[in-house]
């Protein structure tokens, strides 16, 4: 046959949309909002894939995930090759699919990004997942377990860094424990991030992957009091990986923030979420359910704290925020989801104090006007208050959604672990090793709230280099 | 799951259990709770440790019957299993060799008050106790505090047993007759530890607390349990449950326990209209 220049692919500039639950009836259920591409949809997506020599989307991704080979399997109608590609570099792609922030990752950086079309990464990743769920052939036997080493690692917390840590190592045929605090395992996935945003099956499905590679869960275990990190070291274990996360939450500190209404959104979501007080009282615990609900702050836990509140039964819900639009820190969808949904936003406002009445619950908040002055470390716009700008917002419940840190329990009980002003736990970037002798960290513990994806790379990260030692002891 | 080895009706609304749970009872100290979860639908609720037997590998605790969980776990029976139990949580009690300390337990105070007194007097300590409840079926282990102090004084708000009263009356009474009393511990209802620390502020004598305000996680994850104690948030769960009593901001812990009376009120009626009541 004769040699001819390829045709140039003809580049297709429609990005298929996601299929949605209408906002006025989502706004009333916790079911999940984006229902996820058909067949021929995902067909139709992937088929728009040009398949750079390049692969700049590969770069863009934290745990560079062979985005161009998996879009190529789905084409080709091999899922199951589809899902060994995804799984050997990610082994939570339902849960990445649904929840990352594509627009600043794989997506941003995807060839057809500079014409505003950027293949949806993330919603053929989700396909991919969901095809596996739904097609429950025991596909974890098709990767390959290393044989046995004998080797002991403890990984604390069952968050995204722990579970992608401990999923590795048993992978390379090391014997990891996990040891989580909370009843469930999955850390912010379970107890933060809500149901309609990322449904609590598809998060035990991959913990029961996790666990169908042989990693032991302990529940109920809160490691600094149960036992020590050295405890662990001297007995059983020959490494330990820190996964703890960020869980403690950060207030305003300013007058009437402990009035009866006002939860950290930490509480708030925990008690929707993990103890599912949208169902009391079939389940036990309760929330009290606002009328008028602010929820300060902008990222993705505002966010999330702002459409439960809305699906409890609110009439109204402001999200308070001390910049404007542009800055806010939430994934772009999710902004666009709730404003959909009717959440108020109150932007260039931050509030300066809380008022309550005689029986101590909150009735109002006090907020100023803030105007954007000179860029901060952070590149963003200062917020400035706006001097006798004051004004009073009307509200029953309030979300204080400023941020989490590092809970110190560990740091406070480990000995020789470095830890930073901001109360992280300082290690290596690349391999996630603090300066404590066989202890490795990785995930928001290390960087402070951050994403779900980078938590997951610090946990691979950390895995290959716990593997090297390991290897190089024995 | 962890199994309940023994249970005991301390009183008609008081329940008392073992619960196994090795790496708890290894690990236990005074003045340290846990969280329980019964089952599936269950809160979490926190209880402080009666006792622990790290041979046996339980821990002992004591509840009384004020809402849906307590009465949830009144109706367990030996052999029966509670769900979810995470521990030990707080800091533990500062055990050391003051001198003579008055340890005041009310009601279902009593219970956590127990290992406290005991490692007091271990550390040497010349103990004083005083218990009291509303009336004599809400006491127990008078034997037990007994065994564990120098001089014991009972008390009933009614007079149904023992000394007609409030605690706070013999306790002024020895604050007011001993001189070389360096600390008082009082665990109870919030009111009762509140006069408590009225009633030994006059006396400058340091008077330890530990504060029950309504938790969830019991790690400092949430920060429901916050408190006020010398004008500074504290989280119950983490930074205590002991605080200075005379430094507790207790109007703000009134109020915070009351935040879900309502819905208390509604799941218990509720549990109560499906449910038995021979617990
Ligand atoms: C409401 C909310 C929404 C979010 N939305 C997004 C999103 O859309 N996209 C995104 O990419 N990111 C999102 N994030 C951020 C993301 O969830 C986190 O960055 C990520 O979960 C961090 O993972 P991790 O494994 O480091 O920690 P975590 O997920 O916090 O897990 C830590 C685990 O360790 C356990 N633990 C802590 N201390 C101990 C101890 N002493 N002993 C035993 N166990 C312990 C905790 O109970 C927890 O289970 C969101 C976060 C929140 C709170
Ligand atoms: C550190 C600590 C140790 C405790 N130790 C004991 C103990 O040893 N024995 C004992 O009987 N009780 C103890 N309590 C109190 C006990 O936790 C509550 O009685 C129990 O949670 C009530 O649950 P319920 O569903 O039966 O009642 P509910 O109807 O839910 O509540 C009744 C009352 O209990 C309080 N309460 C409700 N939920 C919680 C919660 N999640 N956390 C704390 N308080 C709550 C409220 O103030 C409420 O007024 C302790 C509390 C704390 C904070
Ligand atoms: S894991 Fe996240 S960043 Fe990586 S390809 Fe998937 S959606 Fe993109
Ligand atoms: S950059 Fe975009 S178009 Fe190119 S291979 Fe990756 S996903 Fe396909
Ligand atoms: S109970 Fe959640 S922080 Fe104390």
């Amino acid at each position: 046959m004769e040699e001819k220049p390829k045709p140039k692919p003809k580049i297709d500039l429609n990005r298929v949309p996601m299929p949605r639950q209408e906002p006025r009836v989502r706004a009333k259920n916790y079911n999940e909002v984006a229902l996820g591409y058909s067949e021929e949809m995902a067909l139709q997506e992937a088929n728009r894939c040009i398949q750079c020599p390049k692969r700049t989307c590969v770069d863009g991704c934290p745990v560079n995930v062979d985005i161009p080979d998996f879009i190529e399997a789905i084409r080709d109608n091999t899922m199951p090759e589809a899902v060994r590609i995804l799984k050997s570099k990610n082994s939570l792609p339902g849960i990445c699919g649904r929840v990352c922030p594509q627009e600043t990752q794989c997506e941003q950086v995807c060839s057809l990004g500079k014409k505003g079309a950027p293949i949806a990464i993330g919603r053929l990743e989700r396909y991919v997942a969901d095809w596996e769920l739904s097609h429950s052939s025991d596909l974890s036997s098709t990767l390959e377990s290393a044989p046995s080493t004998g080797e002991k690692v403890a990984v604390i917390g069952s968050g995204p860094a722990g579970l992608t840590c401990a999923a590795d190592l048993a992978r390379l045929g090391h014997q990891v424990t996990i040891f989580e605090a909370l009843h469930v395992p999955g850390g912010v996935l379970m107890y933060g991030i809500p149901e309609f945003r990322l449904p609590k099956g598809i998060v035990q499905g991959e913990v029961d992957f996790v666990r169908s590679l042989g990693v032991d869960i302990r529940l109920d275990s809160v490691m600094g009091k149960l036992a020590t990190v050295d405890e662990l070291l001297e007995g059983d274990y020959d490494a330990v990986f820190l996964g703890t996360g960020a869980g403690l939450p950060m207030f305003l500190d300013i007058p009437g923030e402990n009035l009866n209404g006002i939860y950290s959104a930490n509480e708030f979501l925990t008690r929707v979420n993990l103890m599912k007080a949208y169902l009391f009282p079939e389940y036990d615990t309760p929330i009290k359910i606002g009328k008028r609900v602010a929820v300060i702050g902008g990222g993705n836990v505002a966010m999330d704290s702002a459409r439960c509140a809305l699906r409890l039964g609110a009439d109204e819900v402001y999200i308070v925020y001390r910049r404007s639009r542009v800055e806010l820190p939430a994934r772009h969808e999710e902004v666009e989801n709730a404003e959909e949904e009717g959440i108020i936003f109150k932007l260039l406002t931050n509030p300066k104090q809380f008022i309550g009445n005689d029986q101590g619950w909150v009735t109002a908040m006090e907020c100023y006007e803030m105007e954007l002055g000179e860029p901060d470390d952070s590149g963003r716009r200062r917020p400035i208050v706006k001097e006798g700008s004051e004004f009073i917002i009307d509200v029953d419940v309030a979300v204080v959604a400023l941020g989490t840190t590092p809970n110190p329990l560990i740091p406070l009980t480990t000995s020789g672990l470095e830890t930073t002003r901001r109360g992280t736990v300082v290690a290596d970037e690349e391999t996630g090793k603090t300066v404590k002798d066989k202890v490795w960290a990785g995930g928001d513990v290390v960087t402070g709230a951050a994403t779900v994806i980078s938590a997951m790379g610090a946990g691979k990260r950390a895995a290959a280099s716990i593997d090297a030692y390991l290897r190089e002891e024995s | 799951m962890y199994r309940i080895v023994t249970k005991e009706k301390l009183g008609p609304v008081t329940d008392f259990m073992e619960v196994e749970a090795p790496e708890v009872a290894k690990k236990a100290k005074p003045g340290q709770f846990v969280v329980i979860r019964i089952d599936e639908v269950g809160e979490r609720i926190p209880l402080t440790l009666a006792d622990w037997d790290d041979n046996e590998g339980t821990v002992s605790l004591v509840a009384m019957q004020v809402g849906t969980s307590t009465h949830k776990l009144a109706c367990l029976k030996a052999g029966d299993h509670i769900l979810n139990l995470v521990g030990p949580l707080g800091l533990p009690s500062e055990i050391e060799r003051f001198g003579t300390v008055v340890c005041v337990g009310g009601g279902v105070g009593i219970a956590p008050l127990f290992p406290i007194a005991r490692a007091l007097r271990q550390a040497g300590n010349k103990i004083v106790s005083i218990i009291g409840a509303r009336e004599k079926g809400l006491l127990f282990w008078e034997e037990r505090m007994r065994s564990v102090s120098d001089e014991l004084i009972v008390t009933t708000d009614d007079g149904s047993y023992a000394r007609k009263g409030l605690v706070t009356e013999p306790l002024k009474e020895i604050l007011e007759r001993d001189k070389q009393v360096k600390r008082v511990i009082a665990i109870g209802p919030a009111i009762m530890m509140k006069f408590c620390s009225a009633t030994t502020k006059p006396f400058g004598v340091h008077t330890i607390v530990s504060l029950n305000s309504i938790m969830v996680d019991g790690t400092g994850m949430c920060g429901c349990c916050r408190v006020s104690v010398g004008d500074v948030t504290k989280f119950a769960c983490v930074d205590g449950p002991e605080f200075d009593g005379h430094k507790v901001d207790w109007a703000l812990l009134f109020k915070r326990q009351q935040i879900y009376l309502a819905e208390e009120k509604r799941s218990l009626e509720l549990w109560q209209s499906c449910h038995c009541q021979d617990a």
